[in-house]
């Protein structure tokens, strides 16, 4: 905290001027009695695309799960500490979980269509949150498919069955459908590690130009791509947080040892 | 014995032959003489599984061949316009056909709005524990009991209870019991099929567990529940011990008109007829005629399960 205050002071810095969407303070999660999260704390900004990277078994997909609470749906899990989305803790009981999800969508690690057509996949969300009519949810449909650069390859066959596009285009409809029902933030939980280097370069230019208009986290294994596309890094090592900084600074001159040593490759 | 010497050999000279070359592990004399009791084996196998199948296909074939050669002549228009009679020339199953539908009209909306229901309940709602597990072990039990011992609790329950008498209402109920642990274990084995980050993506997108099971679960996991549900439902058609137990009267002169009414079903006239064949022995060519119209319904039921399945089959 105090060294983000300490940037914050950084007038050259714009980053870390933006408002602070979430603002995760002490969080630990177990499951059963594991302890898979160790007082996690990390502050995630707007317009900001913030990379969380780290070994397998870290804790970084668990974490990205926690806020949109998709944890909830995973039996015998127990959290402790606060999670606060736009200063509401997301664990408090006044919070509805279906409403913060329509606020924060997801994109999981295998492309999820559902088995419908292209069309009813984009609109599913629209749907579902009571929107009618035709001509609105069409309007949709092309906004959100071109937002998610996929509009041009699917116009003239809105209606075929979303199975029949290859991994790529299933998730770029992944992220279409997370863009329909326009959420504040955008979790991915390595998005492109089910997909060819074409498709991974499609999505890494979709995420530089989504984060225009949504915050995004995004869990990737794949450093290079973090450093790519993130503003801020953190590197998750056994369940903690190790260190968090500007993505730059963490693969030029992190402050840890251990951050040094993974993206070195020395281990993970 | 000298088969088991050779092979010990072989396991010792594994490794560098004399001339120091690798050695195949493969003893050539010792492979071919196995080879050719595998092969044999596999021809014997074939045979076997063969002869299983020709055995239901033959007792089929006498079953056909019996009934077909009992109905010829009897199995006609006037038959299926008829009411029953006593006299077997005039007998028609009219009433009885209109007896089995007004029946299945109430076993297939109970049986699956009850089914589908608890198979959502057990596999989306109810915590995975003990609790669970005892209800699905209770469930398949249910599934096995004797429908005789369904008749005995339809007619305590239904019939005398709930004062239904032995009506279509309270056979059909009965009917529903007896087949709805079936679709119970269909529809949750259909349901647990349907893969979990599919109901993610439901989730992701703030969908309320009834949302997702609504929009993504059901359709997803039609096929299986309609194939099972269609399954039972043929059960229930051609079941008999159950309607007997509740009463059902031998001999029904009017076409029943309402779920209250009294009736006669397929299966039913089946047996009383058979049992009658004593008396008079046309009964048998009548309820030979009966099984034909039966069996076609049947038929026709499974049919209409293989094509749903096809036609919904979903791919991920």
């Amino acid at each position: 905290m105090e060294r983000n205050a300490l940037l914050m002071l950084n007038e050259k810095n714009n980053n870390h001027q933006n408002n602070v969407v979430y603002d995760v303070k002490n969080l630990n999660l177990w499951y059963g009695d594991v302890r898979a999260l160790k007082d996690i704390k990390l502050t995630i900004r707007e317009n900001q695309v913030t990379a969380i990277i780290g070994p397998s078994g870290c804790g970084k997909s668990t974490f990205i799960k926690t806020l949109n609470r998709m944890v909830d749906n995973i039996p015998s899990v127990r959290t402790s500490g606060e999670v606060l989305y736009y200063g509401t803790n997301i664990f408090s009981n006044g919070i509805r979980v279906e409403e913060l999800r329509t606020s924060v969508g997801m994109v999981f690690q295998k492309p999820n269509p559902f088995p419908k057509s292209i069309y009813e996949n984009v609109v599913y969300g629209p749907k579902i949150h009571g929107i009618k009519d035709k001509k609105e949810l069409f309007e949709i449909t092309e906004r959100s498919l071109r937002s998610a650069s996929l509009w041009e390859e699917v116009k003239d066959r809105l209606h075929a069955n979303a199975y029949g596009l290859s991994g790529g285009q299933q998730q770029r409809l992944c992220i279409a459908r997370s863009l329909a029902i326009q959420p504040e933030v955008l979790l991915m939980d390595e998005p492109t590690s089910a997909l060819d280097p074409i498709a991974t370069t499609k999505i890494e230019e979709l995420i530089n130009e989504l984060k225009k208009y949504y915050t995004i986290v995004i869990v990737t294994h794949n450093m290079q791509q973090a450093a790519r596309i993130s503003d801020i890094t953190s590197f998750f090592l056994n369940g903690e947080v190790i260190e968090t900084d500007e993505t730059q600074k963490i693969f030029t001159n992190p402050n840890d040892k251990k951050t040094e040593d993974y993206i070195t490759g020395k281990f993970g | 014995m000298n088969h088991h010497n050779n092979s010990d050999n072989n396991e010792k000279n594994i490794g560098l032959n004399n001339e120091g070359k690798l050695k195949t592990f493969l003893n050539k004399e010792i492979t071919n003489k196995r080879m050719d009791n595998r092969i044999l084996l596999d021809k014997v196998g074939r045979k076997l599984f063969s002869l299983s199948i020709l055995f239901a296909l033959t007792v089929l074939a006498i079953l056909f061949y019996r009934i077909g050669a009992q109905s010829i002549g009897w199995l006609d228009l006037q038959f299926l316009t008829s009411n029953l009679s006593i006299f077997p020339e005039k007998a028609g199953i009219y009433g009885v056909i209109i007896g089995s539908f007004l029946l299945m009209a109430v076993v297939i909306p109970v049986t699956l709005i009850l089914g589908i229901s608890t198979a959502i309940y057990l596999e989306e709602y109810a915590n995975k524990g003990r609790f669970q597990s005892f209800i699905n072990v209770n469930i398949s039990n249910l599934a096995g009991v004797p429908s005789v011992i369904f008749g005995l609790l339809g007619l305590t329950v239904f019939g005398r209870l709930l004062n239904l008498g032995s009506s279509i209402l309270a056979g059909g109920l009965t009917l529903s019991l007896l087949v709805l642990p079936i679709v119970v274990v269909a529809g949750q084995e259909a349901i647990r099929a349907v893969p979990g980050f599919l109901r993610d993506g439901a989730y992701a997108m703030g969908a309320t567990k009834w949302t997702t099971v609504r929009t993504v679960v059901l359709p997803s996991a039609l096929p299986g529940i309609l194939t099972g549900s269609i399954l039972a439902i043929s059960r229930a058609i051609g079941e008999t011990a159950p309607l007997v137990v509740l009463g059902i009267p031998a001999l029904i002169l009017r076409v029943p008109h309402s779920i209250m009414s009294d009736f006669t079903a397929l299966p039913i006239q089946i047996y009383y007829w058979t049992l009658d064949t004593v008396l008079t022995p046309e009964y048998a060519n009548l309820a030979a005629a009966t099984i034909v119209v039966l069996l076609v319904l049947l038929f026709l039921l499974n049919s209409v399960a293989i094509v749903i399945r096809n036609k919904y089959q979903r791919r991920y």
